[in-house]
């Protein structure tokens, strides 16, 4: 984490309503270092939007500071913050060329000539999209679109730029191409980069740290390795990625793992997350790949529950199998497709266990 | 290339126009009763304007004999032309007063030359009276054989008598076919009247064999060119017969000559005195006027349109329907309101009286006389510069003091250019606001925070990407309101008083007043033709692509 | 292309099968066009409602009579007249009888003769002005003038509208020349007599031209005979040009302080005209009507409705109270001796003359 004085952007406080009866934002708090690509993720209506609105300065917050190396920028104007923009359908003029749009942000700037082309030359390099300056917006493709709508966020070498879902009016193939050309850009040229989707594949792949959103709130804010394996709560454990969950109550705790007895009677092993004290509902959270069903790969005083195999699906890398597990028939296991590994049949009756840090009790 | 051949074996291009073409004749057949129906009620008016705007039939139709006889005529001579003319004039005139068209020749060539309208209406009554019974009573004195209708009947079948009397022959048939349109008789049980005496006894006179022999020697000649001079002098001025002459082909650019503020004289095209010209100046008054109103549409109708893009919803729906009002209520209920606000005991007028009167008025009125002044005199400044450098002496204009030294009178808003700028403006603004709504409602407001997040400020923003992207509609609206406006007559008829009406007023007049419809037509052409120049200049300049009426 | 030929033809069909049944002139209707306003009404009580007591006709209305002129001849171009009998002022009549519009009547065949034994002819006398025109009423265009703004001196003259000293403000006057242009010249110092004879030449007209001058800048033009009364009531204008029947009510029915200058007013016709090319039922039925509705009685009753004279000399005793107010109408009509000791006569045969020329002139002029 770094402190607020130290960060390049960081939010202080901020509360947002539109309507002043609800708040869209409630006091969100985060701060980001200098070259940090940061994601907000989140399902629609979660507040990510409004956020990087108040970044940008086209929404005013309700209430907090927002401060950009140090200083409150609440009060400055959107053209006078600095910030290169990415929009969610790139937001090109329709009326000027490639090389005119790139070359607007220098004009206002009243950069001379000479040198706004070459700037304009090197940015559309930067995409590989020399060779269409003198297109119209019209004439590209979406995804040659958005090379150009990200070239002319960095034409004037803003330190950062915020991109509301660049990518989401894209197909799967470009979509992983771009995400990895504007992650390697982003690096490249050390650019704070703040990042707007809904896509938790995308929030994995490209980010440093990813900011889960909902309900006006961050749920977690962590790097997308910490956000997967140690979800802090089970919205965030829902969000991202899948999940199996099961609903119980802490029988006891010792130190960092603790015994939770589900609904159906059922004891599991698991690592207290959000309960601190016996009693407590709890709601459980494994990932389908932690599930084992080889005896031998767990520990030797592992709880361990019964299931009934319901469904196997051959998926290529992998396989997955739906069980009912103490009374849901929901659970979900994924193997890996390896030559040694054991292919579950309908109606097969298995023992399950996990390693009880793979389990998480969370809040119910 | 080979032939590809669809399955039934037939090369596959005609397979595919076949198959093309029923589907054509589909939807021809179902938009046939509206193109119809738009060549009936719009493209037949149009063209039938066009063509009354050349179109001089009624001259040859009504005096054919005069027309014909009258090419012998030089014009130049400064005389009236002979008795050959007028004799041809009175078989014409008696025939077209039994059919009733003389007047309306008369109104006719009125427009072109005034006074000819009652010299018709005269002669028509005066024709009838001629003196050329004489002959009648000389012939069938000579042998009664001519006072029979049966007889004249016999002869006039006759090919070798109407061989040797050819005018006779002619003006009898004439006269029959009057006889049984307008009188419903039968031409054999009547005896012709004077005028196919007159021309027999011409003939006879001339030495042509009649059927039975005549003596005519001590038959005075009647002179038709004293009896139309009796019945009116304008008759022997060569000017009435000039107009004649110049109005006698079947189709003439005279309308449009007048539309100009010319006529055809002898020579062609001739500039009308200066106390007739008005079509030039009105023409003019019209464009600029227009274009004024344009200008205002655009000035107030932008920022309306602007709001009704971007205003929420149920506000949007509010001031839409604020927007539309107009059209809602009847054309001359909003004059009439215009009136009532405008005229110099009107409400605006009354609130500024009010204003001068109160102390804020009174504190602030020398305030603004002053500055008003400054102005004027900066103003006069730059004349006076100006003139020195023109070579021009003489000092400086004292108009622009002028609305100064009268101070704050009550405003003439009304009954001038001012009264329909303002009402017009009023009445059209819906049609600029609406294809600009359509435009703007389609140009996201994300351009817009992009400019300004590429470091734009408002005012740049607003310039160089939403405005260019607002162009096209408007060039719509601007192209809607103009035609519009060039085409209104009633409101500058209410408010404009006498300077701020405009070409369509006087278009009206000559249809609906003056019957004049050859110069409305000519009038309405020449509008039509400037507004398809203008309208293929925008295509030049702006690009007739960039005209959106929506998204 | 056959079904295209048959869809075609079928379109036709409708189409001059629907215009046929716009035209549906039923046996027993007929279309009577007239101004509007008070003035029909005063028609419709006078003329249609006993008329169509006593025949049994449908008398439809139509308020088309400003346009009648330019209307008669596109239905007449067209071959389909729809009128029976059009209402017009004397000019518009003396032109369409020009152009062929309108039938010429034989007034002592077709009218019906005086109360008083007199033939029609006799007791229309000079109102005759055109073979197809049945005179009907006589009005006068007159001026009314705000007691209120005249001071200490009415105005008793014509030619106070030109002494914008004695009474500032603006007046109102008709944006045509007629009439204005014979104000000027009598205004001008010429005789009553020779105020045509003066207007034909280009020196009369430029002088008629330069009197109008002097009060130019204080006009407002007028075209709708609305307009003046409403400028009066306004108190917008001093005293300005209108028909007599406007300023009548504008006086007695809704009390505005307007008085009416009996001087110099000009004395024009309405009456009916019926259109040239009618079937010969609708001709007979449309004599049939106007020989009613011009009989002595039925002029004299209009005037219980509406301030005009009856233009029958026969009508003239029997002219009574107003209708709803109660007053005796006589002296408010312009044919009544007390008004009428300086009248002017209107030419229509010179201004059928003069008119297009003068009217473009007249426009020149007021657009310099």
């Amino acid at each position: 984490m770094v402190d607020n004085q130290s960060a390049f952007v960081a939010f202080e406080r901020v509360q947002k309503s539109y309507d002043g009866e609800v708040l869209v934002v409630k006091d969100l708090n985060l701060s980001m270092p200098k070259g940090e690509f940061l994601t907000m993720l989140g399902p629609s209506g979660s507040g990510k939007t409004t956020c990087l609105m108040m970044l940008a300065g086209f929404e005013t917050a309700t209430h907090g500071d927002i401060l950009l190396d140090g200083v409150s920028i609440n009060n400055i104007p959107p053209h006078k913050r600095g910030i290169g923009m990415v929009f969610q359908n790139y937001a090109l003029f329709p009326h000027m060329t490639v090389a005119e749009n790139l070359s607007f942000p220098l004009e206002v700037r009243k950069i001379g000539k000479s040198e706004r082309e070459e700037k304009v030359m090197r940015a559309l390099g930067m995409v590989q999209m020399q060779d269409f300056a003198g297109r119209r917006p019209a004439q590209l493709s979406g995804g040659q679109q958005q090379r150009i709508a990200l070239s002319r966020a960095l034409v004037f070498e803003p330190e950062l730029v915020l991109m509301d879902e660049p990518l989401g009016a894209l197909d799967k193939q470009l979509r992983e191409t771009l995400q990895f050309e504007i992650t390697n850009l982003a690096h490249e040229l050390g650019i704070t980069t703040v990042y707007v989707t809904h896509d938790q594949t995308e929030a994995l792949t490209m980010s440093d740290r990813v900011a889960v959103f909902d309900d006006g709130r961050i749920q977690q804010l962590a790097a997308p390795d910490e956000l997967y394996e140690k979800p802090q709560n089970s919205f965030v454990a829902q969000f991202i990625g899948e999940n199996n969950t099961m609903d119980g109550v802490v029988q006891q705790i010792q130190g960092d793992t603790c015994i939770v007895r589900l609904d159906s009677g059922d004891i599991i092993d698991a690592v207290p997350v959000n309960v601190s004290e016996v009693g407590q509902r709890t709601q459980v959270s494994i990932r389908p790949e932690r599930v084992e069903f080889d005896r031998t790969r767990l520990k030797e005083d592992a709880h361990t529950l019964k299931a009934e195999v319901l469904e196997f699906i051959y998926m290529g890398d992998i396989f997955r199998t739906r069980l009912r597990v103490a009374g849901k028939e929901d659970f979900v296991i994924k193997t890996r497709n390896a030559p040694d590994q054991r292919r579950l049949k309908p109606g097969e009756m298995i023992e399950i266990g996990w390693l009880a840090q793979d389990c998480r009790a969370l809040d119910a | 290339m080979t032939l590809v051949l669809a399955a039934d074996g037939r090369p596959l291009k005609a397979s595919l126009n076949r198959a093309l073409r029923r589907q054509k004749l589909r939807a021809l057949m179902l938009i046939a009763p509206l193109l119809i129906f738009i060549l009936v009620s719009f493209v037949m008016p149009i063209a039938d304007m066009l063509f009354r705007s050349v179109e001089n039939e009624i001259v040859v139709e009504t005096l054919p004999r005069t027309v014909a006889t009258l090419d012998g005529w030089d014009s130049e001579s400064g005389q009236a032309p002979d008795e050959d003319v007028f004799t041809a004039l009175y078989f014409d005139m008696v025939l077209a007063t039994e059919y009733k068209t003389h007047t309306r020749l008369g109104s006719r060539l009125n427009y072109e030359m005034t006074g000819i309208s009652s010299l018709f209406r005269k002669s028509g009554r005066g024709v009838g009276r001629f003196d050329t019974d004489t002959y009648t009573d000389a012939i069938q004195a000579a042998d009664p054989a001519y006072a029979d209708p049966a007889q004249w009947a016999a002869w006039m079948a006759d090919d070798t008598v109407r061989a040797a009397l050819p005018m006779t022959a002619n003006t009898y048939d004439a006269w029959a076919a009057m006889i049984i349109e307008t009188e419903e008789d039968v031409p054999a049980e009547e005896v012709p009247w004077n005028f196919v005496f007159t021309s027999l006894y011409l003939e006879v006179t001339e030495g042509a064999e009649p059927p039975v022999a005549l003596d005519l020697s001590g038959v005075p000649l009647v002179s038709l060119r004293d009896q139309f001079a009796d019945v009116d002098e304008d008759w022997l001025d060569p000017e009435v017969w000039q107009v004649v002459k110049i109005y006698s082909p079947e189709y003439t650019n005279g309308y449009f000559l007048n539309s100009v503020d010319r006529f055809k004289g002898a020579e062609g095209a001739e500039v009308r005195p200066e106390n007739e010209q008005i079509y030039i100046t009105l023409f003019i008054r019209t464009m600029i006027m227009s274009g004024s109103i344009m200008g205002m549409c655009v000035l107030l109708g932008y920022p309306i349109a602007w709001l009704l893009a971007n205003l929420p919803a149920r506000k949007a729906n509010l001031l839409m329907i604020l927007v539309l009002l107009p059209f809602w209520t009847s054309l001359l209920v909003r004059t009439s309101a215009w009136k009532v606000l405008l005229q110099q005991q009107g409400v605006i007028n009354d609130t500024l009286v009010w204003y001068h009167s109160t102390w804020f008025g009174q504190l602030l009125d020398p305030v603004f006389m002053g500055l008003l002044n400054i102005c004027y005199a900066f103003v006069n400044v730059i004349t006076w510069v100006w003139n020195v450098i023109n070579g021009i002496w003489g000092g400086t204009d004292g108009l622009y003091m002028d609305w100064a030294v009268a101070g704050f009178e009550r405003l003439a808003l009304i009954n001038n250019q001012t009264g329909t700028i303002i009402a017009m403006t009023h009445i059209l603004l819906p049609f600029m606001i609406l294809p600009l709504f359509s435009v703007m409602k389609t140009i996201p407001i994300s351009y817009l925070r992009a400019a300004k997040s590429l470091g734009a400020t408002n005012w740049t923003a607003f310039w160089r990407v939403y405005f260019p992207q607002s162009v096209p509609g408007i060039g719509a609206g601007c192209i809607l309101v103009f035609i519009l406006s060039i085409g209104y007559y009633i409101t500058p008829e209410l408010v404009g008083g006498t300077k701020g009406v405009f070409i369509s007023n006087r278009i009206a007049y000559h249809i609906s007043s003056s019957l004049n419809w050859g110069l409305a037509a000519a009038l309405g052409t020449i509008l039509l033709v400037i507004v398809m120049g203008l309208y293929w200049m925008y295509d030049k300049i702006v690009g007739i692509d960039n005209v959106k009426l929506g998204g | 292309m056959k079904t295209t030929m048959k869809l075609m033809a079928t379109t036709c069909l409708t189409l001059s099968a629907s215009l046929a049944v716009a035209d549906g002139h039923m046996a027993n209707e007929m279309t009577i066009v007239s101004w509007g306003g008070a003035y029909s009404s005063s028609q419709e009580n006078a003329y249609h409602i006993p008329y169509a007591e006593m025949t049994g006709v449908t008398i439809i209305n139509d308020e088309s009579s400003a346009e009648a002129v330019a209307k008669l001849r596109a239905m007449n171009e067209a071959g389909n007249v729809t009128w029976d009998v059009v209402d017009v002022v004397a000019s518009d009549a003396i032109r369409l009888c020009d152009e062929g519009l309108a039938l010429e009547i034989d007034f002592d065949e077709q009218l019906a003769p005086g109360d008083d034994g007199s033939t029609p002819t006799e007791d229309f006398g000079d109102l005759l002005v055109s073979d197809c025109f049945i005179p009907q009423i006589v009005y006068s265009t007159t001026f009314g003038y705000r007691t209120d703004l005249v001071g200490d001196t009415a105005p008793t003259d014509v030619c106070a509208i030109f002494d914008t000293e004695t009474y500032p403000g603006m007046r109102s006057l008709e944006k045509r020349p007629i009439n204005n242009m014979e104000w000027a010249l009598l205004c001008d110092g010429v005789a009553k007599g020779d105020v045509y004879d003066v207007l034909e030449t280009e020196e009369g007209q430029a002088q008629a031209f330069a009197k109008l001058d002097t009060i130019k800048d204080s006009v407002i033009w007028w075209s709708a005979g609305a307009d003046t009364p409403q400028l009066l009531a306004d108190g917008e204008v001093v005293m300005g040009s209108t028909y007599n029947g406007r300023l009548f009510s504008l006086i007695e029915e809704q009390d505005q302080p307007v008085a009416m200058l009996w001087d110099a007013q000009v004395f024009d016709l309405d009456g009916w005209i019926i259109p040239a090319g009618l079937t010969p039922e609708r001709e007979a039925r449309a004599l049939d009507y106007v020989r009613f509705a011009t009989d002595t009685q039925r002029l004299a009753d209009q005037s219980k409705y509406i301030a005009y004279g009856p233009a029958r000399a026969s009508s003239a005793p029997l002219v009574g109270q107003h209708a709803t107010l109660g007053i005796d109408m006589a002296p408010h009509m312009p044919t009544d001796p007390a008004n009428a000791t300086n009248t002017f006569l209107y030419n229509y045969t010179w201004w059928a003359d003069y008119r297009d020329d003068l009217d473009a002139k007249f426009q020149v002029w007021l657009s310099q």
